[in-house]
Formats: C-alpha cells, structure tokens, sequence
C-alpha cells in the first residue's frame, strides 16, 4: 500500500463541470491523485465515471474547472496530446483492433513513438528495421508481463473477454504511460479473473511506478487494491478517503443502498 | 510543454556496421526467392510470345493493381471503386511524360507517372476525413467518371489524336529496346517485384499496423495517438501510387495504344473483384486473384470446346463466364471474406498435421 499523504499530486481535478445538452453529468468536482497511488473511482451507473475518465483525457471537454497534470494546467486537449503526455487508457467496451492479432495490438500502442519516416519502412532500410526490432522487443516483454505469449499472434477478437482486457492494458501499458487510467479493468470477469486483472494493475503499479486511475464496481476488490477511493454519484463527489473512511461515510451509503433521506430514490 | 513520454526503453540507434552485418546475417527468403527465379529466369523461355502478351503480363498488371486497391480498401478499410480513374491518371500522366520530356528515361517516366496518380488519389482521399464507408465509396466513384471525363474531354492529354488513344513514343530502358514481348514481360516483372517488396515492408511495419488499426476502429486509433486523417489520407495516395503505375504499365506493355475508356468503371469493378477472390489485407491474394480471373476465361473457354465441341457460341461461353463470377463473388463475400488466400492458408494449415486430424 502507498502513503497517499507522502507523495506530491500527479493529478489535480479542480471544479470540474461537464454537462450534455443540459444534463449534467459532472458537477463541481475537486479531487487529488497522489504520484504512485492506485486511486478507485466508484459510484452507481450514471454517476459520471466515465465521463470524468472522458475528461482526463481529452475525448471530452469541461464545461468549466481545471485540470492539472504534473503541474501543467488544462482544460481542452486531444486524446493525442494526453497520450503524449503520459497519460494511458483502456476504455469499458474493449477499443480493440479485433482483426489484429495480440502483438500488433500491443505494437500499436507504440504508434506515436515511431520515429523512423514513411520511406525509411517502404524501402526497409537499417533505421526502420532497428526500431521495428526495438519495439518488437518491447512487446515481448509486455507480452511475458502479462502472461500473454501463448496468444501472440491469435486475432484478438476470438479471445475470451478477460484476455482481451489484458491486451487493452498492454497496449495502454508498452507506451510507458506515468498515469493510466483504467475503466472497468475487471467488468464482466469471475473471481479468479477478477484477482488475476488485480496482481497485474499492482504489479504495475509497484514496477513501473504507474500511477492509477480506475473505476470498479466490485466493492471488495477496490477496498484489497486502492489506498484511495474516491465515490461519485449524481456526477458529485460524495465520498473522498481511505477505503476505512469512505465505507463509513453516510452519504456513500446512501448513494450505494438508497436511503430514505434522499430524495429521487434510484432503483 | 512537459517531457514526452518514453518508452520502456528508448535506444533504438546502432552503429551502421551492425546493421550491414545483420542484413548479411539475415535468412535468405526461399520463397519468394525461388519464385523470382523461375519468373525472371525460365519463363521468357518457357513461355511462348502468345503465353507473356496474352497472360502473363495482363495477370501481373492486374496483380499490381489489385496490391494498390488493397493496400486502400483491404489494409486501410476504404472501399473504392475509382481504381481505375487512378490508373488512368498513372498512364495518362506517363504519357505525357515521356512525350514532352525526351531525355526522361522510362523508369523515371513511371515514378513520375506514379506520382502524378498519387497527388490525384491524395486529392480524392481528403473527404475520407469526414465521410465515411458508403459514402465514401460514392466520392471513389464520382472520381473514377471526372478523371475519365478528363482524358476524354482535354486533347491535350492523348496529344491532340483525332482517335483520343495514347500509345508508347519508345520503350526503352538504359538504351534497350524491350519493345517485344520478353522485354515488356521483364519490365513488368521487375517493377511488380520491386512494389511488391516495398508494400511488404509497409504492412508488416507501423504504417500498415496504422493502418489496419484505422480499419479496425478508427475511434480506438485515434485515442491511442494514430493520426487517423493523415494515415488515411495517405493511404490513397500510396495506393494510387500503384495503380498510377499499372495503369501506366497496362498502356505501354500490355495494350499498346490505350483510350480513357481501358479504364472505365467495368476495370474499376474487376480490380475490386481481384482482392474479394483473392483476399482482402493479404498480399498474395491479389496474385491468386489476378492469375483466377485471367486464367478462368481461358479454361471456360478450353472446357467448353472440349465439352460441346465448336458448336458453342463464343457469346454464350461470355455470358456463362459473367455468371459465374457474379456468382463466385457473393459465395466469397457471404463464406470467406478474405478470400482465397486464406482457403489456401487454412488448407495448408491441415495439410501439416494432415494424419493426425483433416
């Protein structure tokens, strides 16, 4: 576990606002992501997760607030330009490329460190071939730290579910992103998966030194995995904390079973 | 702005000996190595003047236009079916190359003509940035009947010929008439070879992987840092590139003398029946698809005078011919969208563990 309170912010969310056509989806949200933390983002469907995942980085812009990451303030950026500046992601329905095969999946994620020009590949020369054997060897090692070798070259689209999250991570992973953000890693996996996507997000975590942003539904897995938990819901922060404190907080409770003090009861 | 991200490790360079010894060191690729020999060294002998005119360079033009359309539609997932608008520009553009500028040799005439065909296709490719599969294939096609409608319309481009045709003024390479058919067929060979190895290159590096990435889910490759605009973009104009060039080499080393109408929209439809049969993203299926559609004609046509005798109506045997491939089309698109490259990896496949399990 991490000491949330020894390291400096890698990632400050300053009243940050979006909303579609009138429905908000995030109101006036300020929270703090410390470098080298494992931060939970959780909160019922429809509590802006995702959205806010959106927001950090680029695919959507806020309607008011800042963002702030590694001291760089911003607010409207392109997923390029957050991809550039280390910040990696999966996304909650797999954004595979289901034809490819786990490698060139992989690869792909390295796409924007190609240095080597357009002639330099059709004609082969040294230059490209010297990077594709780097990056091909960057791969393999992604490939033996997520236990994927056995499906190299399988098109990704015939894999169970499970694996193809994995493949997600180390496409987002072999970049060598300093914040990941990670939406819904263990959506739809039994347990033993659940605690297999578990060891590897803290393995990254512990290795590389990534700080992570995910969002999960499963309670106990985000209490075993996260030294901070932040609890969303109605697109507001309701709880902000350890997992000892935020289970304790009322109103995460309440957001979580519907009590009877808040109106609009949700099913 | 803050550092770049790296990374895991970020040494690519060597020094440049190393990378000559590992090209020494490199397997030698018997494959496609043993093809090329046969291809370069037996067949202009084997072969007889009818075999190289009649088959074997229509069947290697084909396959070079059917790499180009393939690189765009089958690695890239832009449908077009402007191919041969393309290859109009190509030879259209070659044309007036070696016509107005005497001392440009021929290789360097259909690099120009390339070009040319790929500033066109680049041109064309600029709405793939806003619109997207059917619609796009409408803009394919407005292309194809403008750049027709051009070469028929402006005479400066067939050279004021009250025909409208455009025919080879020399073909010669480094002061070698390769006007016969052996030397039209080596010409052929070389540059289909040489295209071929650098689309090879292309797809197996991170252009291609952009670019079946774009194929795959455009929105996930945008996300992940793929300049989506930019690869399409310039996967038209690569593709283009090669079509150019085929049209070109279908002018001045097949036909001869060709109109705008060699490269209507019945050619564009053949090409794209090329990569269906033969197999969309791989790059021997435009081979096995261009050999199936020219050889299919002769054997229908050998089998139906072996059948019926000299009875049949050549027309019919057409007719029949047109039939079947409408037919084989849909069978191919409904059963194995990546054709027969594919049959015949598969077949491979079992034919290695044949004993065990077929």
């Amino acid at each position: 576990m991490n000491a949330p309170q020894a390291a400096d912010p890698i990632l400050e969310v300053q009243d940050v606002s979006l909303s579609f056509k009138g429905v908000k989806a995030i109101s006036g949200l300020s929270f703090v992501v410390r470098r080298g933390e494992i931060c939970a983002l959780i909160g019922p469907n429809g509590a802006g997760k995702s959205s806010l995942l959106n927001v950090l980085n680029g695919v959507y812009r806020p309607d008011s607030g800042e963002l702030v990451f590694e001291g760089i303030h911003y607010r409207g950026i392109t997923p390029l330009e957050a991809a550039r500046r280390g910040i990696g992601r999966t996304f909650q329905n797999n954004a595979l490329f289901k034809r490819m095969g786990v490698l060139d999946n992989v690869l792909s994620g390295l796409s924007r460190h190609a240095r080597t020009g357009f002639f330099a590949q059709a004609l082969g020369l040294p230059a490209a071939r010297g990077e594709a054997r780097a990056f091909r060897e960057l791969a393999e090692h992604t490939l033996e730290f997520l236990e994927l070798q056995a499906w190299r070259d399988t098109p990704v689209g015939s894999l169970a579910y499970g694996l193809q999250k994995r493949v997600e991570l180390g496409r987002a992973l072999i970049a060598g992103p300093r914040l990941l953000l990670l939406d819904e890693p263990m959506a739809g996996m039994n347990a033993d998966e659940k605690r297999e996507m578990s060891r590897f997000v803290t393995e990254i975590n512990r290795s590389f030194g990534t700080t992570v942003v995910l969002i999960e539904h499963d309670i106990g897995v985000v209490m075993g995995l996260s030294a901070h938990v932040v609890v969303l819901d109605y697109g507001r922060k309701v709880g902000d904390g350890t997992p000892a404190e935020v289970k304790a907080n009322p109103d995460v409770i309440a957001a979580y079973l519907g009590a009877v003090q808040q109106e609009g009861a949700r099913t | 702005m803050s550092s770049q991200s790296q990374p895991l490790s970020p040494s690519f360079s060597r020094p440049f000996e190393h990378a000559l010894l590992e090209v020494a060191a490199r397997p030698f690729p018997w494959g496609p190595g043993a093809l090329l020999v046969v291809a370069f060294g037996l067949l202009p002998w084997l072969a007889d003047d009818y075999w190289l005119n009649a088959i074997l360079i229509p069947f290697l033009v084909l396959s070079l236009a059917g790499l180009g359309l393939n690189l765009l539609t089958g690695y890239t997932g832009q449908t077009s079916v402007g191919s041969a608008g393309f290859m109009a520009v190509g030879a259209f553009a070659t044309y007036a190359f070696l016509l107005r500028v005497p001392a440009l040799p021929l290789p360097l005439a259909l690099l120009a003509g390339g070009a040319i065909a790929a500033g066109a296709g680049f041109v064309f490719g600029i709405p793939s940035k806003r619109i997207k599969g059917f619609y796009l294939m409408v803009t394919t096609l407005a292309a194809q009947f403008f750049l027709e409608w051009v070469f028929t319309k402006f005479p400066w481009f067939y050279n004021h010929a009250s025909s409208g045709t455009i025919s080879a003024p020399r073909l010669e390479v480094f002061g070698h008439d390769i006007s016969g058919p052996g030397g039209r067929y080596v010409l052929t060979l070389s540059v289909v070879a040489l295209l071929t190895w650098i689309a090879h290159n292309l797809v197996r590096g991170q252009v291609g992987r952009n670019w079946t990435a774009i194929r795959d889910m455009d929105t996930a490759a945008a996300v992940i840092g793929i300049e989506v605009d930019r690869y399409k973009r310039l996967a038209f104009a690569v593709s283009s590139f090669y079509l150019g060039i085929a049209g070109a080499l279908w002018t001045f080393a097949y036909l001869g003398t060709a109109s705008a109408s060699s490269f209507d929209i019945n050619r564009s439809f053949q090409i794209l029946f090329i990569i269906i049969i033969g197999g969309m993203g791989s790059i021997a299926g435009n081979f096995i698809g261009a050999a199936f559609i020219s050889l299919l004609p002769l054997f229908l046509s050998q089998a139906g005078q072996a059948l019926l005798g000299s009875s049949v109506d050549p027309g019919q045997i057409q007719n029949l011919q047109k039939i079947i491939f409408g037919a084989l089309i849909i069978a191919f698109l409904i059963k194995e969208p990546e054709g027969l490259a594919r049959m015949l990896r598969r077949f491979a496949a079992r034919l290695a563990v044949w004993p065990l399990r077929f």
